[in-house]
């Protein structure tokens, strides 16, 4: 049979589960994945999913990583769990050498259907559920225990943990609860009775979770909105943001009612398209409620005229922007942090907006709050930038904290009081030099304060004008108030090799686990690297000071045309020159070993090459 | 768009209402529109309305697109908040700012091109969702501020200034109002001001959405031989259902000597209206037969006017949300903020 060893690992390999999408696999699915983290092992899993509900393939795949590498891990499958026949061919093709196929055998294969690679093990699935069960759906999603089952047997996890966790999701469900730990057992014991258990790959104990949380960017970035005080929500339905507003429509239900009157402190509108959605984000914000919406590429495509507004009548507004890959709607279910350009300068016109770029959920939560904090000091549009690998796989990440002393920041607005104290407002007054005026909201008072808000140009006092010199003035103090914000956003993360080197890696977002094990791949090879993590934009100054210290600079993003680069270049006027790009786009996820592959071939280039040549 | 203020002189005998405010305390900026645009005459009716109506000035949200018509919220209410948006999209703004503080009061102003063409999605989701407005449309059939193209309520068959015939249908507002659920529906002309004041009146009192279609010829581009929204036109071929008086709780009310003539529709916030009927078998209570009525005067080329139905028992969007009365705008992170407490529970749920 196989030529090739087996594949021998403990708390470091790949699992795959490909699946047909409606099968209900996925809370199986997932159960393995907290089943191994209740082991203490960490696991780092990614939906990959098809823009279509029913009929077609899914795949879940679970990287077990004792080391902690939150990233994807890349390569083969280590063990394949096949149980979609559309796309057999490729699941086994996936499969690493050495790794495992663990299939339903009920129906005989022809030989030529498996590898002789690999180590096969059939599990006759469909016979053992079709005995136990007579209801069609029943049947469907009890084998998916029953696999799960067989799995906890071939990789000699504790059964034990496995049916603590089915206690906690059923509890006070009994029915279900022990209708599921039977179909657990069902699998385990014909595994442990019919086949050699364990395999190689195994799950062994470890003490390497803590007291981490497993939870989706999506979900932390709704919980953000309600600690940061949204009271307004208003969305329109699009891959793979609508799960955080969704999130945060739960989170209200539970967290936001008045306990006396069963009153909702909040509003959520589902709008009829997106330029709706973010019309009522300025709207609700022109009127002092903290707003936001939610979207993906195309949507922002369609709010560009709103963003403009925003900028320009300088009225706060959160986008959570949970990007997937474009243009137009390329592939809806795919990861990219294609969306630099499009929103860092959306709208026409001379434009800017502030953009936050969280590593993980934890991230998502703290920025997703503070956007809010921002929008309102800066009273401009704010993007939250998520994007699909964040917002919609489950992460291991810090807890989730926030300081109950904190109050919110409503930034410059002038009361009643104010006003009657003889404060000289002028709507668009630079008072303090940081080219943020001061606002009132609409109803603050009988004589003094009102103004008329429009996109059109206007003098420091809100009175329209079209004065060369009163335009530019103002266009002067938005520009004035962009570089405020440089200091208002969080700052980038620095973190300098253990040897001093001549060399720079700038990357964001959810890149950051595949760097951070990239780092260590690449240090094996021999190349140092400091690293900078942009988590805002605009750029903190510390960006050109990072990029002035080192010869040159790779910049690693997840597009096709080096968007973060452009800005860095645009914004700071660096030459181009000095920054690489290392670009990852074709949907996946990027993986440290693709970093590292790339940037080590290049470091190994330039050894032999002169620098100017080698990076142009 | 201009920002000269009118002088603040007030003689010491002008009217005042009950709050004390003159007439000069609801005006605006000087108009920068055509002379006799009946955009103008509906900033008159509007003034006079909120004077009548004793509002205070500044209570009220003034929110517009964009054309000569949403341009008008400068020229009222100078004390209040307006904003200008952008084309089409007032409805949603509108919609965030009552969601942001339901106590204030919403004026929406809209042109025919703002609200039948680019903002149609808008007006029709913000009219179903029932939001607490006056949503009043300044109809002439045209796009008056880039000169004169032809809007989508344009009659088939009438004529440009260029003398250009409309061969396309013309969407009627106030139909799709009826038929999205508007709880108080009317249509005047700018140029009757009697009517036209107590419906605003009316839709101000009214809690729900309340849509106003107001034919308001354009001078400049809508108002020769052959246009169906010239005041020629539209005087012509008026046919009001009934008048409107708008009685507030604290008058007393009148009832009509002559029964019939005079029915009084009580409002959730207890002002009374009166209709005062001329198409004695015509009942404002009664959405299918207002569609009907509209429908088959349209046929006949006839404008209907008045108040065509009116649902005093309406609720609001905020109803459907059950949101909280105080306003969401001054909730503070000790209302708003569930606190570590609440987030240790959800970590532990995470784990
Ligand atoms: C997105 C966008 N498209 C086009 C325009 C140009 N535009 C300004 S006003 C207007 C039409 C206004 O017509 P209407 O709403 O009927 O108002 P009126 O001027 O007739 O009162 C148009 C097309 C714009 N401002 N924005
Ligand atoms: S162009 Fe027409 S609509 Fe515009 S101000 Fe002049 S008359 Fe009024």
């Amino acid at each position: 049979m196989s030529q090739q060893a087996p594949l021998s690992s403990v708390n470091d390999f790949v699992v795959r589960f490909a699946n047909v999408n409606g099968s209900g696999s996925a809370s199986a699915n997932e159960l393995f994945a907290r089943a191994v983290l209740r082991h203490g092992v960490p696991v780092s899993p990614r939906n990959i999913f098809p823009s279509n509900i029913q009929g077609l393939p899914t795949w879940y795949e679970v990287r077990v990583t004792e080391a902690g590498h939150l990233g994807a891990r890349g390569g083969g499958t280590d063990l394949m769990v096949a149980m979609n026949p559309q796309t057999w061919d490729k699941d086994v093709a996936g499969i690493a050498p050495g790794g495992y196929l663990f299939y339903d055998s009920t129906k005989p294969m022809p030989a030529t259907k498996f590898r002789d690679d690999i180590t096969v093990i059939g599990v006759p699935l469909t016979a053992i559920t079709n005995s136990t069960y007579s209801d069609p759906r029943q049947r469907q999603l009890f084998k998916n225990i029953i696999y799960l089952g067989a799995l906890s047997a071939l990789l000699d996890m504790d059964p034990k943990l496995i049916e603590q966790l089915i206690g906690e999701q059923y509890k006070g469900k009994e029915k279900l609860l022990s209708s599921n730990v039977h179909a657990l057992h069902l699998g385990r014991d014909w595994a442990l009775q019919n086949l050699k258990c364990p395999i190689g790959l195994r799950i062994k104990k470890a003490d390497k979770v803590g007291d981490r949380i497993f939870i989706e960017g999506n979900n932390a970035a709704a919980l953000g909105a309600v600690y940061g005080g949204a009271t307004v929500c208003a969305w329109y339905p699009i891959t793979p943001s609508s799960s955080l507003a969704e999130a945060f429509s739960n989170h209200c239900k539970k967290l936001r009612h008045d306990p006396e009157t069963g009153q909702a402190k909040y509003a959520i509108v589902q709008a009829e398209d997106e330029l709706a959605s973010i019309g009522m984000v300025v709207g609700a914000s022109w009127n002092g409620a903290r707003a936001f919406t939610t979207t993906s590429g195309p949507g922002v495509s369609l709010m560009t005229e709103f963003i403009g507004l925003s900028y320009f009548a300088e009225i706060p507004a959160v986008i959570m922007n949970v990007q997937r890959a474009g243009p137009s709607t390329g592939m809806p279910t795919r990861t990219q942090q294609c969306d630099l350009i499009a929103c860092g300068y959306a709208s026409h016109g001379d434009t800017k907006h502030v953009m936050l770029f969280p590593e993980d959920p934890a991230e998502a939560f703290e920025f997703a709050a503070a956007a809010f904090d921002l929008a309102e000091r800066l009273q401009t549009t704010i993007f939250l930038m998520l994007d699909l690998d964040i917002g919609m796989n489950q992460r291991l990440s810090r807890p989730l904290k926030w300081d109950d002393a904190k109050q919110y920041d409503r930034g410059k607005v002038m009361t009643a009081e104010m006003l009657d104290e003889g404060r000289d407002f002028g709507r668009y007054l630079d008072v303090d030099g940081d080219g943020i005026p001061f606002r009132t909201y609409p109803g603050t008072h009988p004589t003094k304060g009102s103004y008329f808000t429009r996109g059109t140009s206007r003098d420091r006092y809100a009175r329209y004008s079209e004065e060369g010199a009163v335009y530019a003035d103002n266009v002067q103090r938005l520009l004035r108030k962009f570089q405020t914000a440089q200091d208002m956003v969080p700052r980038p993360l620095q973190a300098n090799a253990s040897k001093p080197t001549r060399y720079g890696v700038i990357y964001f977002g959810s890149t950051a686990p595949a760097m951070d094990e990239a780092i260590g791949l690449l240090e094996a090879r021999g190349c140092q690297l400091d690293r900078l993590r942009i988590r805002a934009f605009p750029f903190h100054s510390s960006v050109a000071s990072f990029i002035a210290e080192h010869d040159f600079v790779y910049v690693v993003e997840q597009n096709r045309d080096a968007q973060l680069r452009q800005l860095i270049v645009t914004e700071n006027g660096i030459d181009p020159v000095r920054l690489v790009p290392i670009l990852h786009y074709d949907g996946t996820p990027i993986t440290a070993r693709f970093i590292a592959d790339a940037i080590g071939d290049h470091q190994d280039h330039i050894k032999v090459t002169p620098l100017r040549k080698a990076v142009s | 768009m201009t920002y000269i203020a009118k002088p603040k002189f007030q003689h010491p005998g002008i009217k005042k209402n009950a709050l004390g405010y003159s007439h000069r305390d609801y005006e605006g900026k000087i108009s920068t529109l055509c002379a006799g645009c009946g955009h103008d005459s509906i900033t008159a009716s509007i003034i006079e309305a909120c004077f009548e109506l004793s509002i205070e000035p500044h209570r009220v949200a003034k929110i517009s697109g964009i054309g000569c018509s949403s341009k008008t919220p400068d020229y009222f209410l100078g004390n209040s908040h307006g904003f200008n948006t952008v084309h089409g999209r007032m409805p949603s703004v509108l919609t965030g700012a009552n969601l942001a503080n339901r106590e204030l009061i919403y004026l929406g102003v809209s042109g025919d091109g703002d609200s039948a063409s680019i903002g149609f999605g808008q007006f029709a989701h913000a009219i179903r969702r029932g939001v607490n407005m006056t949503y009043i449309v300044e109809n002439n059939g045209v796009y008056g501020l880039t000169k004169g193209q032809f809007s989508a309520t344009a009659d088939r068959g009438s004529k440009s200034k260029k003398g250009v015939t409309n061969t396309d249908n013309p969407i009627d507002l106030v139909g799709i109002a009826l038929q999205l659920g508007a709880t108080y529906v009317a249509r005047s002309f700018s140029g009757d001001k009697k009517q036209l004041v107590p419906i605003i009146e009316g839709a101000i009192r009214h809690k729900g959405a309340a849509f106003i279609d107001v034919i308001s010829p354009c001078i400049a581009f809508n108002n020769h031989a052959g246009s169906t929204k010239s005041f020629d036109y539209v005087r012509e071929h008026n046919d009001a259902v009934n008048r409107l008086d708008v009685l507030t709780g604290r008058d007393p009310i009148e009832i009509d000597q002559d029964p019939g003539t005079v029915q009084i529709v009580e409002q959730h916030d207890g002002s009374r209206l009166a209709l005062r009927k001329i198409d004695a078998d015509y009942d404002p209570h009664d959405r299918l037969g207002a569609m009907t009525f509209l429908q088959k005067h349209a046929a006949q080329g006839q404008i209907v006017t008045g108040l065509l139905y009116v649902d005093p028992e309406a609720d609001d969007l905020h109803s459907h949300l059950n949101t909280v009365e105080r306003p969401l705008n001054r909730l503070e992170a000790a209302d708003l903020c569930p606190g570590q407490a609440a987030l240790d529970k959800i970590n532990a749920s995470l784990r």
